[in-house]
Protein backbone atom coordinates (compact mmCIF):
# COMPACT_ATOMS: atom_id res chain seq x y z
CA UNK A 1 0.00 0.00 0.00
CA UNK A 2 1.56 3.23 -1.35
CA UNK A 3 2.29 5.89 1.63
CA UNK A 4 0.72 9.23 2.10
CA UNK A 5 2.02 12.51 2.57
CA UNK A 6 0.24 14.87 4.66
CA UNK A 7 -1.03 17.06 1.99
CA UNK A 8 -2.59 13.54 0.10
CA UNK A 9 -6.13 14.53 0.65
CA UNK A 10 -5.70 18.21 -0.26
CA UNK A 11 -3.88 16.64 -4.10
CA UNK A 12 -6.76 14.16 -4.58
CA UNK A 13 -9.98 16.81 -3.24
CA UNK A 14 -8.11 19.40 -6.23
CA UNK A 15 -8.61 16.41 -8.43
CA UNK A 16 -4.55 15.79 -8.87
CA UNK A 17 -3.46 12.51 -10.93
CA UNK A 18 -2.23 10.35 -8.53
CA UNK A 19 0.42 8.16 -9.21
CA UNK A 20 2.97 5.72 -7.56
CA UNK A 21 6.34 7.57 -7.24
CA UNK A 22 8.79 5.48 -4.39
CA UNK A 23 6.13 4.23 -2.62
CA UNK A 24 4.50 7.31 -2.53
CA UNK A 25 0.80 8.12 -3.97
CA UNK A 26 1.90 11.63 -5.23
CA UNK A 27 0.44 14.31 -7.66
CA UNK A 28 2.23 14.11 -11.04
CA UNK A 29 -0.12 16.83 -12.42
CA UNK A 30 -3.16 18.70 -11.40
CA UNK A 31 -4.12 19.97 -14.90
CA UNK A 32 -1.74 20.82 -17.63
CA UNK A 33 1.66 19.84 -16.94
CA UNK A 34 3.02 22.88 -19.14
CA UNK A 35 1.21 24.95 -17.66
CA UNK A 36 2.62 24.18 -14.54
CA UNK A 37 6.51 24.30 -15.66
CA UNK A 38 5.69 27.66 -17.07
CA UNK A 39 3.60 29.22 -13.35
CA UNK A 40 7.22 27.88 -11.94
CA UNK A 41 9.35 29.68 -14.70
CA UNK A 42 7.13 32.87 -14.80
CA UNK A 43 5.23 33.40 -11.58
CA UNK A 44 5.19 31.04 -8.60
CA UNK A 45 4.13 27.20 -8.06
CA UNK A 46 4.21 24.94 -5.31
CA UNK A 47 5.36 21.13 -5.15
CA UNK A 48 4.68 18.93 -2.00
CA UNK A 49 7.73 17.39 -1.37
CA UNK A 50 7.21 15.69 2.18
CA UNK A 51 7.92 12.20 0.89
CA UNK A 52 11.47 13.16 1.04
CA UNK A 53 12.82 12.34 4.80
CA UNK A 54 14.30 15.12 6.95
CA UNK A 55 17.11 13.51 9.50
CA UNK A 56 18.33 15.42 12.30
CA UNK A 57 21.75 14.45 13.03
CA UNK A 58 22.94 16.36 16.93
CA UNK A 59 26.38 15.48 19.46
CA UNK A 60 29.62 16.57 19.94
CA UNK A 61 31.01 13.91 16.87
CA UNK A 62 28.17 15.31 14.25
CA UNK A 63 30.32 17.68 12.66
CA UNK A 64 33.21 14.98 12.35
CA UNK A 65 31.49 12.27 11.13
CA UNK A 66 29.38 13.89 8.02
CA UNK A 67 33.09 14.98 6.78
CA UNK A 68 33.72 11.38 6.63
CA UNK A 69 30.56 10.39 5.38
CA UNK A 70 29.94 12.58 2.11
CA UNK A 71 31.82 13.76 -0.59
CA UNK A 72 31.56 17.74 0.19
CA UNK A 73 33.21 18.95 2.59
CA UNK A 74 30.53 20.49 6.07
CA UNK A 75 33.83 22.08 7.58
CA UNK A 76 33.04 25.11 4.88
CA UNK A 77 30.00 25.68 6.48
CA UNK A 78 30.45 27.91 8.91
CA UNK A 79 27.14 30.52 9.15
CA UNK A 80 23.76 28.96 10.68
CA UNK A 81 21.63 28.07 8.26
CA UNK A 82 24.18 27.46 5.17
CA UNK A 83 23.33 24.54 2.92
CA UNK A 84 25.28 22.28 0.99
CA UNK A 85 24.35 20.10 -1.60
CA UNK A 86 26.65 16.58 -1.44
CA UNK A 87 26.51 12.87 -2.86
CA UNK A 88 26.83 10.39 -0.54
CA UNK A 89 28.90 7.22 -1.43
CA UNK A 90 29.70 3.85 -0.94
CA UNK A 91 33.39 2.49 -1.23
CA UNK A 92 33.58 1.80 -5.23
CA UNK A 93 32.48 5.71 -4.89
CA UNK A 94 28.95 5.15 -6.64
CA UNK A 95 26.47 6.96 -5.14
CA UNK A 96 24.11 5.77 -2.74
CA UNK A 97 22.58 9.12 -2.31
CA UNK A 98 22.37 13.07 -2.96
CA UNK A 99 21.56 15.30 0.00
CA UNK A 100 21.50 18.75 0.84
CA UNK A 101 22.81 19.03 4.64
CA UNK A 102 22.14 22.20 6.45
CA UNK A 103 24.35 23.64 9.22
CA UNK A 104 22.58 24.70 12.52
CA UNK A 105 25.50 24.77 15.02
CA UNK A 106 28.57 22.70 15.30
CA UNK A 107 26.56 20.09 16.74
CA UNK A 108 23.75 20.16 14.52
CA UNK A 109 22.98 19.56 11.08
CA UNK A 110 19.32 19.03 9.32
CA UNK A 111 19.73 16.41 6.16
CA UNK A 112 17.55 16.11 3.60
CA UNK A 113 17.30 12.91 1.33
CA UNK A 114 15.36 11.42 -1.23
CA UNK A 115 11.48 9.49 -0.64
CA UNK A 116 13.62 6.33 -2.69
CA UNK A 117 16.33 5.76 -1.39
CA UNK A 118 15.45 7.28 2.40
CA UNK A 119 15.30 3.67 4.08
CA UNK A 120 18.85 2.59 2.86
CA UNK A 121 19.71 5.68 3.80
CA UNK A 122 18.82 5.75 7.39
CA UNK A 123 20.25 2.10 7.39
CA UNK A 124 24.00 3.49 6.11
CA UNK A 125 23.78 6.40 8.36
CA UNK A 126 23.45 4.14 11.61
CA UNK A 127 26.06 1.69 10.35
CA UNK A 128 28.64 4.32 9.17
CA UNK A 129 28.04 5.82 13.23
CA UNK A 130 28.38 2.75 14.80
CA UNK A 131 31.42 1.46 13.03
CA UNK A 132 32.93 5.25 14.06
CA UNK A 133 31.81 5.22 17.45
CA UNK A 134 30.25 8.70 16.44
CA UNK A 135 29.09 10.69 19.54
CA UNK A 136 25.79 11.97 18.12
CA UNK A 137 22.10 10.88 17.79
CA UNK A 138 20.09 10.83 14.42
CA UNK A 139 16.16 11.14 14.18
CA UNK A 140 13.54 10.78 11.45
CA UNK A 141 11.24 13.57 10.94
CA UNK A 142 8.65 12.14 9.35
CA UNK A 143 6.60 14.40 12.03
CA UNK A 144 7.58 17.19 9.54
CA UNK A 145 5.98 18.33 6.12
CA UNK A 146 7.82 19.95 3.31
CA UNK A 147 6.35 22.94 0.60
CA UNK A 148 8.97 23.65 -2.51
CA UNK A 149 7.33 27.26 -3.53
CA UNK A 150 9.28 28.17 -6.21
CA UNK A 151 9.79 30.83 -9.65
CA UNK A 152 10.47 34.69 -9.74
CA UNK A 153 7.57 35.67 -7.32
CA UNK A 154 7.80 32.62 -5.01
CA UNK A 155 9.42 34.30 -2.10
CA UNK A 156 6.96 37.55 -2.43
CA UNK A 157 4.02 35.62 -2.03
CA UNK A 158 5.29 33.51 0.55
CA UNK A 159 5.51 36.70 2.37
CA UNK A 160 1.95 37.62 1.47
CA UNK A 161 0.45 33.87 2.36
CA UNK A 162 2.63 33.75 5.62
CA UNK A 163 2.33 36.41 8.21
CA UNK A 164 5.95 37.28 9.63
CA UNK A 165 7.95 35.38 7.20
CA UNK A 166 8.80 38.53 5.14
CA UNK A 167 11.05 39.71 8.62
CA UNK A 168 12.53 36.69 9.13
CA UNK A 169 13.64 35.63 5.73
CA UNK A 170 13.95 38.66 3.44
CA UNK A 171 17.63 38.42 3.82
CA UNK A 172 18.32 35.00 3.43
CA UNK A 173 20.91 34.25 0.55
CA UNK A 174 20.79 31.38 -1.72
CA UNK A 175 21.62 28.05 -0.09
CA UNK A 176 20.58 29.72 3.25
CA UNK A 177 17.92 28.76 5.76
CA UNK A 178 16.45 30.32 9.06
CA UNK A 179 13.83 28.51 11.86
CA UNK A 180 10.59 31.12 11.48
CA UNK A 181 8.90 29.71 14.57
CA UNK A 182 7.96 25.78 13.49
CA UNK A 183 8.52 26.76 9.85
CA UNK A 184 11.91 25.91 8.21
CA UNK A 185 12.55 28.52 5.81
CA UNK A 186 15.29 27.31 3.28
CA UNK A 187 16.11 29.57 0.13
CA UNK A 188 16.53 26.47 -1.81
CA UNK A 189 14.95 24.49 -4.94
CA UNK A 190 15.32 22.25 -7.78
CA UNK A 191 13.84 24.20 -10.84
CA UNK A 192 16.19 26.78 -11.39
CA UNK A 193 14.21 29.47 -9.90
CA UNK A 194 14.40 31.54 -7.04
CA UNK A 195 11.93 30.20 -4.06
CA UNK A 196 11.58 28.30 -0.66
CA UNK A 197 11.55 25.28 0.77
CA UNK A 198 9.44 25.52 3.87
CA UNK A 199 9.57 22.71 6.41
CA UNK A 200 7.10 22.48 8.93
CA UNK A 201 5.08 20.13 11.08
CA UNK A 202 3.16 17.88 9.23
CA UNK A 203 -0.32 19.15 11.04
CA UNK A 204 0.18 22.73 9.50
CA UNK A 205 0.96 21.43 6.23
CA UNK A 206 -2.72 21.98 4.68
CA UNK A 207 -3.31 25.26 5.87
CA UNK A 208 0.19 26.66 4.83
CA UNK A 209 -0.60 24.91 1.49
CA UNK A 210 -4.37 26.48 1.36
CA UNK A 211 -2.74 29.82 2.20
CA UNK A 212 -0.18 29.84 -0.62
CA UNK A 213 -2.33 28.44 -3.47
CA UNK A 214 -4.54 31.44 -2.12
CA UNK A 215 -1.28 33.60 -2.57
CA UNK A 216 -1.87 33.12 -6.19
CA UNK A 217 0.57 30.18 -5.49
CA UNK A 218 -0.33 27.43 -8.31
CA UNK A 219 -0.04 23.71 -7.08
CA UNK A 220 2.23 21.80 -9.54
CA UNK A 221 2.76 17.99 -9.90
CA UNK A 222 5.71 15.70 -10.05
CA UNK A 223 5.90 16.03 -13.73
CA UNK A 224 6.69 19.89 -13.80
CA UNK A 225 8.95 19.30 -10.72
CA UNK A 226 10.99 16.72 -13.44
CA UNK A 227 10.78 19.08 -16.94
CA UNK A 228 11.67 22.13 -14.81
CA UNK A 229 15.11 20.39 -12.61
CA UNK A 230 15.72 18.66 -16.25
CA UNK A 231 15.92 22.34 -17.66
CA UNK A 232 17.93 23.86 -14.92
CA UNK A 233 20.41 20.82 -15.70
CA UNK A 234 20.10 19.29 -12.26
CA UNK A 235 20.84 15.43 -11.61
CA UNK A 236 18.02 13.07 -10.44
CA UNK A 237 19.07 10.01 -8.44
CA UNK A 238 17.72 6.76 -10.16
CA UNK A 239 18.44 8.14 -13.39
CA UNK A 240 21.53 10.67 -13.69
CA UNK A 241 23.36 8.66 -11.32
CA UNK A 242 23.01 5.60 -8.37
CA UNK A 243 25.43 3.46 -6.69
CA UNK A 244 27.02 2.33 -9.70
CA UNK A 245 28.12 5.91 -10.94
CA UNK A 246 30.87 7.89 -9.56
CA UNK A 247 29.93 11.62 -8.64
CA UNK A 248 32.54 12.30 -11.34
CA UNK A 249 30.81 10.62 -14.17
CA UNK A 250 27.45 12.07 -12.98
CA UNK A 251 28.73 15.72 -13.81
CA UNK A 252 28.84 16.37 -10.03
CA UNK A 253 32.43 16.87 -9.79
CA UNK A 254 31.78 20.06 -8.57
CA UNK A 255 30.33 18.43 -5.30
CA UNK A 256 32.99 16.37 -4.49
CA UNK A 257 35.65 18.35 -2.03
CA UNK A 258 38.98 17.08 -2.32
CA UNK A 259 40.82 20.31 -0.65
CA UNK A 260 41.79 18.87 2.42
CA UNK A 261 44.00 16.79 2.01
CA UNK A 262 44.05 15.24 5.42
CA UNK A 263 39.85 14.33 5.30
CA UNK A 264 39.23 10.76 4.34
CA UNK A 265 35.48 10.25 3.24
CA UNK A 266 33.85 6.88 2.23
CA UNK A 267 34.61 6.78 -1.39
CA UNK A 268 37.79 8.89 -1.77
CA UNK A 269 40.38 6.38 -2.63
CA UNK A 270 37.87 4.84 -5.18
CA UNK A 271 37.62 8.64 -7.07
CA UNK A 272 41.06 9.27 -6.38
CA UNK A 273 41.77 5.62 -8.15
CA UNK A 274 39.68 5.78 -10.67
CA UNK A 275 39.04 9.80 -11.90
CA UNK A 276 36.92 10.15 -14.45
CA UNK A 277 35.61 7.83 -16.98
CA UNK A 278 32.96 9.23 -18.57
CA UNK A 279 31.12 12.42 -18.95
CA UNK A 280 27.26 13.70 -18.10
CA UNK A 281 26.32 16.18 -20.88
CA UNK A 282 22.98 18.38 -22.20
CA UNK A 283 21.86 17.17 -25.45
CA UNK A 284 19.44 18.88 -27.47
CA UNK A 285 17.35 17.15 -30.03
CA UNK A 286 17.30 18.82 -33.76
CA UNK A 287 15.48 16.13 -35.61
CA UNK A 288 11.83 15.72 -34.75
CA UNK A 289 11.26 13.37 -31.59
CA UNK A 290 11.55 13.14 -27.94
CA UNK A 291 14.71 12.26 -25.56
CA UNK A 292 14.19 9.56 -23.14
CA UNK A 293 16.42 7.86 -20.50
CA UNK A 294 18.15 4.89 -21.91
CA UNK A 295 18.18 5.83 -25.51
CA UNK A 296 21.61 4.65 -26.87
CA UNK A 297 23.89 8.03 -28.47
CA UNK A 298 26.40 7.63 -30.81
CA UNK A 299 29.44 9.96 -30.70
CA UNK A 300 33.13 10.41 -32.57
CA UNK A 301 34.28 8.65 -29.83
CA UNK A 302 32.22 6.53 -28.96
CA UNK A 303 28.66 5.04 -28.07
CA UNK A 304 27.14 6.59 -24.70
CA UNK A 305 23.39 7.13 -23.23
CA UNK A 306 21.01 9.72 -22.19
CA UNK A 307 20.04 9.29 -18.62
CA UNK A 308 17.00 11.53 -18.40
CA UNK A 309 15.10 13.40 -20.95
CA UNK A 310 11.98 15.36 -22.04
CA UNK A 311 10.20 17.88 -23.86
CA UNK A 312 11.32 21.26 -22.53
CA UNK A 313 8.12 23.61 -22.25
CA UNK A 314 10.63 26.49 -22.05
CA UNK A 315 12.53 25.50 -24.85
CA UNK A 316 9.82 23.66 -27.06
CA UNK A 317 12.43 21.05 -28.04
CA UNK A 318 13.39 17.68 -26.62
CA UNK A 319 16.57 17.89 -23.95
CA UNK A 320 18.45 15.29 -22.46
CA UNK A 321 20.82 14.60 -19.76
CA UNK A 322 23.46 11.74 -21.42
CA UNK A 323 26.66 9.90 -20.27
CA UNK A 324 29.16 10.38 -23.18
CA UNK A 325 32.56 9.38 -23.48
CA UNK A 326 35.51 11.85 -22.35
CA UNK A 327 36.30 14.19 -25.13
CA UNK A 328 33.11 15.17 -26.13
CA UNK A 329 32.53 18.58 -26.58
CA UNK A 330 29.74 20.93 -26.08
CA UNK A 331 28.87 22.12 -30.15
CA UNK A 332 29.42 18.18 -31.36
CA UNK A 333 27.00 16.67 -33.55
CA UNK A 334 25.82 13.30 -31.78
CA UNK A 335 22.90 10.97 -33.06
CA UNK A 336 20.44 9.18 -30.86
CA UNK A 337 18.59 6.00 -31.70
CA UNK A 338 14.75 6.24 -31.06
CA UNK A 339 12.64 3.41 -31.60
CA UNK A 340 15.83 2.48 -34.38
CA UNK A 341 15.84 5.53 -36.03
CA UNK A 342 19.31 7.60 -35.69
CA UNK A 343 18.20 11.41 -35.01
CA UNK A 344 20.21 14.45 -35.08
CA UNK A 345 21.13 15.85 -31.59
CA UNK A 346 23.36 18.84 -30.73
CA UNK A 347 25.77 18.45 -27.20
CA UNK A 348 25.22 21.22 -24.85
CA UNK A 349 26.36 22.41 -21.49
CA UNK A 350 23.33 22.33 -18.78
CA UNK A 351 21.45 24.38 -18.01
CA UNK A 352 19.02 24.67 -20.40
CA UNK A 353 17.23 26.98 -18.83
CA UNK A 354 17.08 28.80 -15.53
CA UNK A 355 15.66 32.11 -13.85
CA UNK A 356 12.50 31.88 -16.30
CA UNK A 357 15.77 32.00 -19.58
CA UNK A 358 16.93 29.63 -21.96
CA UNK A 359 20.09 29.44 -21.62
CA UNK A 360 21.16 27.51 -24.89
CA UNK B 1 -15.24 10.83 -19.01
CA UNK B 2 -16.49 11.84 -22.39
CA UNK B 3 -17.24 8.82 -24.62
CA UNK B 4 -19.87 9.64 -27.87
CA UNK B 5 -22.19 6.81 -28.51
CA UNK B 6 -21.38 6.73 -32.12
CA UNK B 7 -18.32 5.56 -32.14
CA UNK B 8 -16.36 2.14 -32.15
CA UNK B 9 -13.48 1.69 -29.73
CA UNK B 10 -10.32 -0.78 -28.94
CA UNK B 11 -9.42 -1.96 -25.12
CA UNK B 12 -6.03 0.00 -25.80
CA UNK B 13 -8.03 3.51 -26.08
CA UNK B 14 -8.19 4.10 -30.33
CA UNK B 15 -11.66 5.58 -31.19
CA UNK B 16 -13.14 4.35 -35.27
CA UNK B 17 -15.83 6.65 -37.07
CA UNK B 18 -17.08 4.69 -40.00
CA UNK B 19 -17.68 6.86 -43.10
CA UNK B 20 -20.01 6.96 -45.57
CA UNK B 21 -17.58 5.46 -48.03
CA UNK B 22 -16.52 2.18 -46.19
CA UNK B 23 -13.36 3.75 -44.34
CA UNK B 24 -12.54 4.06 -41.13
CA UNK B 25 -11.21 7.10 -39.41
CA UNK B 26 -9.11 6.49 -35.99
CA UNK B 27 -7.77 8.71 -32.94
CA UNK B 28 -7.37 7.92 -29.30
CA UNK B 29 -10.00 8.56 -26.52
CA UNK B 30 -11.04 11.52 -24.10
CA UNK B 31 -9.62 8.86 -21.36
CA UNK B 32 -6.46 8.20 -23.25
CA UNK B 33 -5.26 11.97 -23.85
CA UNK B 34 -6.05 12.32 -19.90
CA UNK B 35 -4.15 9.84 -18.84
CA UNK B 36 -1.29 10.95 -21.08
CA UNK B 37 -1.29 14.63 -20.10
CA UNK B 38 -0.01 17.55 -22.86
CA UNK B 39 0.69 15.77 -25.96
CA UNK B 40 3.81 17.11 -27.55
CA UNK B 41 4.50 14.76 -30.76
CA UNK B 42 2.90 12.50 -32.72
CA UNK B 43 4.85 10.03 -35.30
CA UNK B 44 1.91 8.53 -37.87
CA UNK B 45 2.69 6.01 -40.11
CA UNK B 46 2.68 6.93 -44.15
CA UNK B 47 0.00 6.58 -46.23
CA UNK B 48 -0.25 3.38 -48.64
CA UNK B 49 0.92 1.33 -45.72
CA UNK B 50 -0.52 -2.05 -45.29
CA UNK B 51 -1.20 -2.08 -41.71
CA UNK B 52 -2.33 -5.67 -39.71
CA UNK B 53 -5.50 -5.71 -36.60
CA UNK B 54 -3.56 -4.15 -33.57
CA UNK B 55 -0.54 -3.59 -34.83
CA UNK B 56 1.84 -0.77 -33.41
CA UNK B 57 1.78 1.51 -36.43
CA UNK B 58 2.05 5.35 -34.89
CA UNK B 59 3.35 6.89 -31.55
CA UNK B 60 2.12 9.71 -29.37
CA UNK B 61 4.09 11.42 -27.31
CA UNK B 62 3.51 13.07 -23.94
CA UNK B 63 5.60 15.24 -21.75
CA UNK B 64 5.30 12.24 -19.36
CA UNK B 65 5.92 9.02 -21.37
CA UNK B 66 5.54 7.45 -25.36
CA UNK B 67 2.97 5.41 -26.10
CA UNK B 68 2.03 3.12 -28.83
CA UNK B 69 -1.46 3.28 -30.87
CA UNK B 70 -2.35 0.18 -32.25
CA UNK B 71 -4.74 -0.32 -35.65
CA UNK B 72 -7.99 -1.58 -34.72
CA UNK B 73 -8.16 -3.33 -37.71
CA UNK B 74 -6.10 -4.48 -40.87
CA UNK B 75 -6.21 -2.63 -43.90
CA UNK B 76 -4.41 0.22 -45.54
CA UNK B 77 -3.38 3.58 -44.54
CA UNK B 78 -5.03 6.20 -46.78
CA UNK B 79 -3.85 9.83 -44.69
CA UNK B 80 -2.70 10.76 -41.88
CA UNK B 81 -3.66 13.84 -40.40
CA UNK B 82 -0.38 16.82 -40.87
CA UNK B 83 -2.44 18.99 -38.72
CA UNK B 84 -2.57 17.14 -35.94
CA UNK B 85 1.64 16.31 -36.14
CA UNK B 86 1.55 20.29 -36.47
CA UNK B 87 -0.22 20.89 -33.75
CA UNK B 88 -0.26 17.95 -30.79
CA UNK B 89 -1.64 19.87 -28.01
CA UNK B 90 -4.78 19.30 -30.15
CA UNK B 91 -5.58 15.59 -28.89
CA UNK B 92 -5.82 17.29 -25.65
CA UNK B 93 -8.25 20.16 -26.67
CA UNK B 94 -10.55 17.75 -28.22
CA UNK B 95 -9.39 13.71 -28.63
CA UNK B 96 -12.50 13.62 -30.56
CA UNK B 97 -12.32 16.17 -33.41
CA UNK B 98 -8.62 15.18 -34.02
CA UNK B 99 -8.04 12.03 -36.14
CA UNK B 100 -4.79 10.67 -36.53
CA UNK B 101 -5.33 8.55 -39.48
CA UNK B 102 -7.69 7.03 -41.78
CA UNK B 103 -7.50 3.31 -43.16
CA UNK B 104 -9.64 1.54 -46.15
CA UNK B 105 -10.30 -2.03 -43.97
CA UNK B 106 -9.38 -5.03 -45.65
CA UNK B 107 -12.40 -6.13 -44.08
CA UNK B 108 -15.28 -3.53 -43.34
CA UNK B 109 -17.06 -5.96 -41.13
CA UNK B 110 -13.98 -6.36 -38.49
CA UNK B 111 -15.70 -3.00 -37.32
CA UNK B 112 -18.59 -4.70 -35.77
CA UNK B 113 -15.82 -6.77 -32.93
CA UNK B 114 -14.85 -3.55 -31.82
CA UNK B 115 -16.39 -2.20 -28.24
CA UNK B 116 -19.34 0.15 -28.62
CA UNK B 117 -19.15 3.24 -25.68
CA UNK B 118 -20.65 1.34 -23.24
CA UNK B 119 -18.16 -1.57 -23.52
CA UNK B 120 -14.94 0.58 -23.66
CA UNK B 121 -16.91 2.81 -20.86
CA UNK B 122 -16.88 -0.90 -18.94
CA UNK B 123 -13.13 -1.18 -19.48
CA UNK B 124 -11.72 1.93 -18.46
CA UNK B 125 -14.11 1.55 -15.23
Amino acid sequence: MAQHTPLHATHVAAGARMVDFAGWDMPVNYGSQIEEHHAVRRDAGMFDVSHMLALDLEGSGARAFLRGLIANDVAKLTEPGKALYACMLNDQGGVIDDLIVYFLSDTSYRIVVNAGTADKDVAWIRQRMAATNTAATLSTRRDLAMIAVQGPNARARTWAAIPGTEGASAALKVFQATQFGDIFIARTGYTGEDGFELTLPATKAAAIWAALAAAGVKPCGLGARDTLRLEAGMALYGNDMDEGVSPLDAGLAWTVDFKDESRDFVGKAALVTNGPRRQTIGLILVDKGILRSHQKVFTAQGEGETTSGTFSPTLERSIAMARLPLGVMPGDAVEVDIRGKRLKALVVKAPFARNGKAMV
Amino acid sequence: MNTPTELRYTASHEWVRTEADGTVTVGITDHAQEALGDVVFLELPEAGRSVAKEEAIAVIESVKAASDIYAPVAGEILATNEAAIDAPESVNADAYATWLFKIKPTNIADVDSLLDAAGYQATIG
